[in-house]
């Protein structure tokens, strides 16, 4: 099912051969929060699974490793190969996109971009609207635009689950004469195999996923740093009867 | 070591006598450790010289295993840095120990100075202390700088961008000295190459150089206080400064409280947010440089914000350069523009306070201002705190000539 998935996300990607280079930045400045949980294990594994799916048809996370995942996610050696290693030989290797990566320029106009820090440096919030943020275009190549990044060479990777949706915008006219365009909302257009929520879920799990591969030591570091504190703590209670013992006779 | 300051003083033979007939360890020893005298009331504001060593050790230390796995070449320094963050035994916190260090290392010094201007440190006899800490101050920023350019992420090739073109505004020499600063006709793999060189070799040693000189220099003439006098007017008769204990072992174990509450801070920042909301590690800096898309917002990193707002704040490119190139060099005049002959603010007139407190909100609400987008507002208000930064150096030789000041004490303020 999953390598199914892929594999006609795959095919929707290819007829997109003739995708827009532009990268013009704007669009929503409002982000909905991504909520997501770093702890949540079983969340960043069905993440993982997300990721595997439909990301890495087209996306490398080429710093990161099958074994640190493994690792960190609790999952045994067979259970990484028989569930996220489908372009991978050996467990330490990264992850690499199925699509190569010059074809994939040709294509699309822009190579898709390596997904290894994309949730340090655009935040988790704005990955998670982007992916939400699909909207029906007739003037763009795929078909969509993006609410938060417009002229997008991305196509509707999840269209199948979420369906597809319109975007209501309005245009104000300001003082001097400009006119500022502003976001008003999605009017879905048809349904896809999940209802909202569902899709809310898929997209927080799996931008929960891209948040961990940006920095896969972030809970190793916080657990340290409890204990280094706590040392500190006591190194101070020390230090301070110490400096008291030397300064007494101090007047 | 225990057996070493255990004797220390004594009448000595053995390895001890052997070294010192050689080498005076006993004799430095004494002038610069357990016989340098400080006064007894040191506050707080008085650690932050020796946290400036403390971060300092800490930088060199994490420099050095940082630099066994950084590669400074364009096709390798990104990828590296991550491979330092995900597959080096312990490099990430090694990594964010340095990272963290180069923002605490100006935390620090700028407290440092704000101290030196609290109890004026800089004043008769303490001038090349400040002189030389402010050559420190000029070499950190250029290390600070240097450093910035290494993990080749889209902020550091942008930010680099910015500030070496700033010399380009310089007239006839200008477009040379861009060159030769970069090493090419853009930022490239020869720039990060001498950047390189610059942040591990050349400025390091320089620090260092430097900052042995400052010591020495105030080992000479003694440590200031809070109170602003002179603590060798009263000795005993062995000519122990009344008011001053011992570098060590009295100043050592109160530093030591110190040295831990500030490690409790920095530890605090390294493993609980090690980017301090973009601040230390500026989000643009995740994505490598890619010399065909500028980011839309370029902002230096936040310690050289206050004098980047200078320079935006002013409309011409040649005159922004001169007026940020004196907002960085004026504060070398300090001990010579303040004509008042108290140094604590204890004892100092309104004037200098309310001075030095319209100066310290200038310099925060300008290192804010430089972090943000050049809205007409925005440099609105970096004109007018330009002004006042500039105003608080240049009409110090007026506002401090007859400071009504008030009596300074005789001994040093001590509640024990």
């Amino acid at each position: 099912m999953g390598k199914f998935k892929r594999f006609a996300s795959l095919l929707a990607l290819g007829a997109c051969f003739l995708a827009s280079q532009t990268m013009a930045a704007g669009g929503a400045t409002h982000f909905e929060p991504a909520k997501i949980d770093p702890d949540n294990i079983p969340s960043l594994q069905r993440g993982a699974g997300n990721f595997m799916n439909y990301c890495s048809g087209c996306h490398s996370a080429q710093y990161v490793r099958y074994s640190t995942i493994g690792k960190h996610l609790e999952l045994s050696e067979e259970q990484l190969i028989d569930n996220l290693m489908f372009n991978a030989e050996k467990t330490f290797d990264t992850i690499k996109a199925a699509m190569p990566a010059e074809d994939a320029a040709r294509w699309y106009g822009k190579a898709p971009p390596d997904l290894s820090l994309m949730a340090r440096a655009k935040g988790a919030d704005y990955v998670y609207n982007f992916l939400k943020g699909f909207y029906v275009s007739d003037t763009s190549p795929t078909g969509v635009d993006n609410v938060v990044l417009a002229g997008t060479s991305m196509p509707h990777v999840l269209w199948e689950l979420q369906g597809f949706q319109d975007a209501h915008f309005n245009d104000h006219e300001n003082e001097d004469g400009s006119v500022t365009t502003t976001f008003e909302g999605f009017e879905a257009l048809s349904a896809g195999q999940m209802d909202a929520e569902e899709f809310d879920a898929f997209v927080r799990d799996t931008v929960n996923f891209l948040a961990y591969i940006a920095e896969p030591v972030r809970s190793e570091r916080r657990t340290l740093g409890v204990w280094v504190i706590i040392f500190l703590i006591f190194f101070l209670i020390l230090a301070i009867q110490l400096k008291k013992a030397i300064w007494k006779d101090v007047k | 070591m225990a057996r070493i300051e255990a004797e220390v003083g004594k009448p000595q033979g053995g390895l001890m006598k052997w070294i010192d007939d050689r080498f005076p360890f006993t004799k430095t020893m004494k002038h610069h450790v357990t016989e340098y005298y400080a006064s007894k009331n040191f506050n707080w504001w008085f650690v932050f010289g020796v946290l400036a060593m403390v971060v300092l050790v800490i930088q060199l230390l994490t420099g050095i295993f940082l630099t066994m796995n950084y590669k400074p070449a364009a096709a390798e320094a990104f990828a590296s840095v991550e491979y330092i963050m995900r597959d080096v035994e312990w490099g990430w916190l090694i990594r964010y120990m340095h990272s963290t260090g180069a923002s605490f290392f100006f935390i620090v010094v700028y407290l440092h100075m704000f101290r030196a201007m609290l109890y004026g440190s800089y004043k008769k006899p303490r001038e090349l202390i400040w002189l030389i800490g402010m050559m420190i101050f000029l070499v950190l920023m250029a290390e600070g700088f240097a450093g910035y350019l290494l993990p080749w992420g889209q902020m550091s090739y942008w930010g680099a961008q910015v500030i070496i073109s700033l010399f380009g505004a310089i007239p006839v020499v200008g477009d040379a000295l861009v060159e030769i600063i970069r090493g090419d006709y853009s930022i490239s793999d020869i720039t990060l190459n001498r950047f390189f060189a610059l942040h591990v070799i050349v400025l390091p040693l320089a620090l260092i150089g430097l900052i042995f000189v400052h010591i020495v220099a105030l080992h000479e003439v003694g440590s200031n206080n809070p109170d602003g006098i002179d603590i060798k007017k009263h000795k005993d008769e062995n000519g122990v400064p009344l008011d001053g204990v011992p570098f060590h072992p009295h100043h050592t174990s109160k530093d030591l409280i110190g040295i831990i509450v500030f490690l409790m801070i920095f530890s605090a920042v390294v493993f609980f947010a090690p980017d301090m909301g973009g601040m230390f590690l500026e989000h643009a800096n995740f994505e490598p440089a890619n010399m065909t898309a500028t980011p839309e917002h370029i902002a230096p990193v936040w310690y050289y914000t206050p004098y980047y707002a200078i320079l935006r704040a002013v409309p011409d490119k040649l005159w922004g350069f001169i007026l940020f190139a004196m907002a960085v060099v004026l504060p070398v005049f300090l001990p010579w523009l303040d004509r008042c002959r108290v140094r604590s603010i204890r004892y100092r007139g309104w004037t200098y306070k309310a001075a030095l407190t319209v100066f310290v909100i200038t310099f925060v609400a300008l290192g804010w201002l430089g972090l943000q987008a050049a809205t007409p507002t925005y440099v609105m208000l970096a004109r007018i705190f330009s002004v006042l930064y500039f105003a608080f150096f240049l009409l110090m030789p007026f506002y401090t000539a007859r400071e009504k000041t008030k009596p300074e004490p005789d001994r040093v303020v001590y509640h024990g």
